[in-house]
């Protein structure tokens, strides 16, 4: 019993360890390699402020999916927003007290989750039945598809049909923080979705889920149309510039 | 009808986004550079015995340089939303031409080399070596990529294969595996001063026959000046604008319209070309080396202003590039923006009530305007996003009396580029730029069709060349496409002209 707790708390030690250091390590690089021309896809806004509503625009209505693709956009907006209401829902075990906001938005937790499925569902369809997609579809995209799937069934199932000791799960990962590890229940679905979301974290800066922060660092997005006001130089490009 | 060897695809009433034909265009490469030329721009002559390892310390070293490459190599989920977007897909059906397959030609060598999961299980992330093949298939379909840039309005990372398309190019140079066509155009902007090899005199020669027609038609005496030093303003024209039609009719406009605005310009031999083929193949060096001769003639001609010409390709580096490369402009009269477009000066006249125009000189035309994509998505005209759409569509509407856009979906920020941009305007892409033109003609038969429309008006050296071209393998006219300027320099009434039509 306790080795399983051992074991488990030692994957999510290690899990933390490289989503940060992964996600750090490539923020560094991003920053540190230059964007040596202004490549805005115009119309761009001119003024940061403008900037920071593409970005945002972005990140919370997939803007320009929307503009590309209906069925994509719709079914990975779905997920996606899923997706961060089951984020906010989960954070009550990392937090203690749960604050007040938290504890009234669980119930909208469940139907992320629900949701979350939906779309995964929607866009796996896709990637069967639209031949461009499939003909662009890696073996990696159908198992990350597979597991943010487990993840969420396996999720729901503990709420609906084989319950788990919730206080006992929040309190081994209350423990982690201060290295104390604290006994896990052996539940079978719950030690699965717990290893499959240990899995997504190793994963994460290692494959295609880097599109998170690509976003932000996109210079089609993110740069100001304002090539004529300012010259735009790379440090490597001013060495062109003694003659 | 112009005859092909290959299939001329069929214009239809509502565009469909065809089945994938795979390997339907992996014939299609253009011819390779010689050592000669290769040599004239720096890159090695031919492939050498290590060009694996070559071409991987290039991929590292562009990967240090453009955060765009890696960010992109690096973030496309394959959500397939640019699949349909791209006019060579479209018109070829070949999946390796759909905007995220194009991509993975690099990107998968990318993984194979650069990053963990690559290195550790390439079948599973689609990861592969850097073979023969490959290259092949790199130097076939990153030539069949215009740059246009359409891909990257629908991505929602903003995604530009333009960009891979430019790594993926001097990536091969540097291995000595250069495209003819640009290449050797850059070493004739370096050896003469345009991509077309036109020598001084024979600039002068067609600048005076310009004044000799424009006095026999109007009997107005308007100056075609060349190097002409202490004039207010430097044009800097793409060089088809000195003989090819429709071209040559924009340049009579925008002397009209400078005589008409009484400012002194001139043109400049040794910035006698507008269009920067370095942006094609992806090379800084190149592209700065370009821009210079324009600095150089600006301060060799002492003028206050630098205007640029119709070109879209030349607006993009003229717009997005120019300061950045050989800034600052700090010489020029601070007043106005460096550099400015042609459009942009002529609207501004037009605001200020300074043109007179004979809307009815235009009447034997029903217009519309295609939106070309380095203007339409890599720059901006006036002091609004958007103006790049505007001003030139406000020029018509001055200038013409009938005039209709094409379908909503295929202009503005979503235009289709010609076919012809980014480097492929050269018959050895025939088939390749044939096709690639379908979404746009398809669009343009519609207003046709539907509106009587009879001309589509252009500010684009290339656009302009390739419609010229592939417009009768459709069975339409070469004559259909006409320069904005041409509209201006038909309408315009210039002071003291003769009334006697």
């Amino acid at each position: 019993m306790s080795f399983i707790s051992d074991v488990y708390a030692y994957l999510f030690y290690f899990a933390t360890l490289v989503l940060v250091a992964g996600l750090a390590n490539k923020i560094v690089q991003y920053v540190r390699t230059p964007a040596p021309l202004k490549i805005p896809t115009t119309p761009a806004p001119t003024t940061n402020r403008g900037v920071v509503l593409r970005i945002a625009r972005e990140v919370v209505f997939f803007e320009s999916l929307f503009r590309g693709n209906k069925w994509t956009w719709i079914f990975g907006w779905i997920f996606h927003f899923g997706l961060f209401m089951v984020t906010l829902r989960h954070l009550r075990y990392f937090l203690n007290p749960v604050p007040v906001p938290l504890q009234m938005i669980q119930p909208f937790g469940i139907y992320g989750g629900m949701a979350m499925i939906v779309g995964l569902a929607g866009l796996w369809v896709r990637r069967f039945a639209v031949d461009r997609v499939r003909y662009v579809t890696a073996l990696s995209d159908h198992l990350i598809l597979g597991l943010l799937i487990l993840i969420g069934c396996s999720g729901l199932l503990m709420r609906f049909v084989m319950h788990t000791d919730i206080i006992r799960v929040k309190e081994f990962f209350q423990g982690l923080y201060h290295f104390q590890i604290n006994p896990l229940p052996a539940d079978p679905l719950l030690l699965l979705h717990l290893l499959l979301i240990a899995a997504l974290m190793i994963i994460f800066p290692y494959s295609k889920l880097l599109h998170a922060q690509g976003l932000f660092f996109s210079p089609t997005r993110n740069q100001v149309d304002n090539p004529r006001e300012q010259r735009h130089l790379a440090p490597w490009a001013r060495r062109f510039e003694q003659k | 009808m112009a005859k092909a060897d290959f299939a001329v695809p069929e214009l239809k009433e509502y565009a469909e986004i065809p089945v994938i034909q795979p390997g339907s265009m992996q014939h299609s490469s253009p011819f390779k550079s010689k050592p000669e030329f290769q040599e004239a721009l720096g890159f090695p002559g031919e492939l050498a015995p290590d060009w694996q390892k070559q071409a991987l310390a290039k991929m590292g070293d562009l990967l240090g340089r453009y955060r765009s490459l890696r960010v992109y190599l690096d973030s496309c989920v394959k959500c397939g939303a640019c699949t349909d977007k791209c006019h060579y897909y479209l018109g070829t059906k070949d999946p390796k031409n759909m905007p995220v397959a194009r991509q993975d030609l690099l990107r998968k060598v990318y993984r194979r080399y650069f990053t963990l999961a690559g290195r550790l299980f390439p079948q599973l992330v689609g990861a592969e070596n850097l073979t023969e093949e490959v290259l092949d298939d790199w130097y076939s379909y990153y030539h069949q990529c215009s740059q246009c840039r359409r891909c990257s309005v629908f991505c929602p990372y903003g995604i530009d294969t333009a960009e891979i398309s430019m790594a993926a190019r001097e990536i091969m140079d540097s291995i000595g595996v250069g495209q003819k066509y640009c290449n050797e155009i850059i070493g004739k902007v370096y050896k003469i001063g345009n991509n077309l090899g036109l020598p001084g005199p024979a600039l002068q020669d067609t600048l005076e026959g310009l004044e000799e027609d424009v006095l026999d038609d109007t009997g107005v005496e308007v100056k075609y000046p060349l190097d002409q030093e202490g004039a207010e303003i430097l044009l800097v024209t793409p060089s088809a604008d000195f003989f090819a039609e429709p071209h040559v009719d924009g340049l009579i406009g925008y002397g009209k319209v400078f005589h008409e605005a009484g400012v002194s310009w001139t043109l400049s031999t040794h910035a006698s070309e507008a269009a920067n083929f370095g942006m094609f193949i992806g090379s800084y060096e190149n592209m700065r080396r370009v821009a210079l001769r324009i600095r150089e003639a600006a301060i060799k001609l002492k003028v206050k202003r630098i205007v640029f010409g119709e070109c879209g390709h030349a607006w993009r580096v003229a717009y997005s590039f120019l300061n950045t490369l050989v800034g600052p402009w700090d010489f020029l009269d601070p007043r106005y923006p460096v550099p400015q477009h042609i459009c942009e000066f002529t609207y501004s006249l037009i605001q200020q009530g300074k043109l007179r125009f004979d809307k009815s000189q235009n009447d034997d035309k029903v217009l519309t305007y295609h939106d070309s994509c380095n203007v339409a998505r890599a720059s901006r005209m006036g002091d609004k996003p958007g103006g790049q759409f505007e001003i030139p569509r406000a020029i018509i509407r001055a200038t013409c009396n009938h005039f209709y856009d094409m379908g909503e979906e295929t202009i503005r920020d979503r235009t289709f580029c010609c076919g012809g941009g980014g480097g492929l305007l050269t018959d050895d892409l025939m088939e390749v730029r044939v096709k690639g033109a379908q979404p746009r003609l398809e669009a343009l038969n519609n207003v046709m069709k539907e509106k009587g429309v009879t001309h589509m008006a252009a500010i684009c050296a290339i656009c302009k060349s390739q419609f010229t071209k592939v417009l009768p393998y459709y069975g339409m006219d070469m004559d259909q496409i006409v320069s904005v300027h041409q509209l201006v320099s038909n309408a315009i009434i210039l002071t003291g002209q003769d009334d006697d039509e």
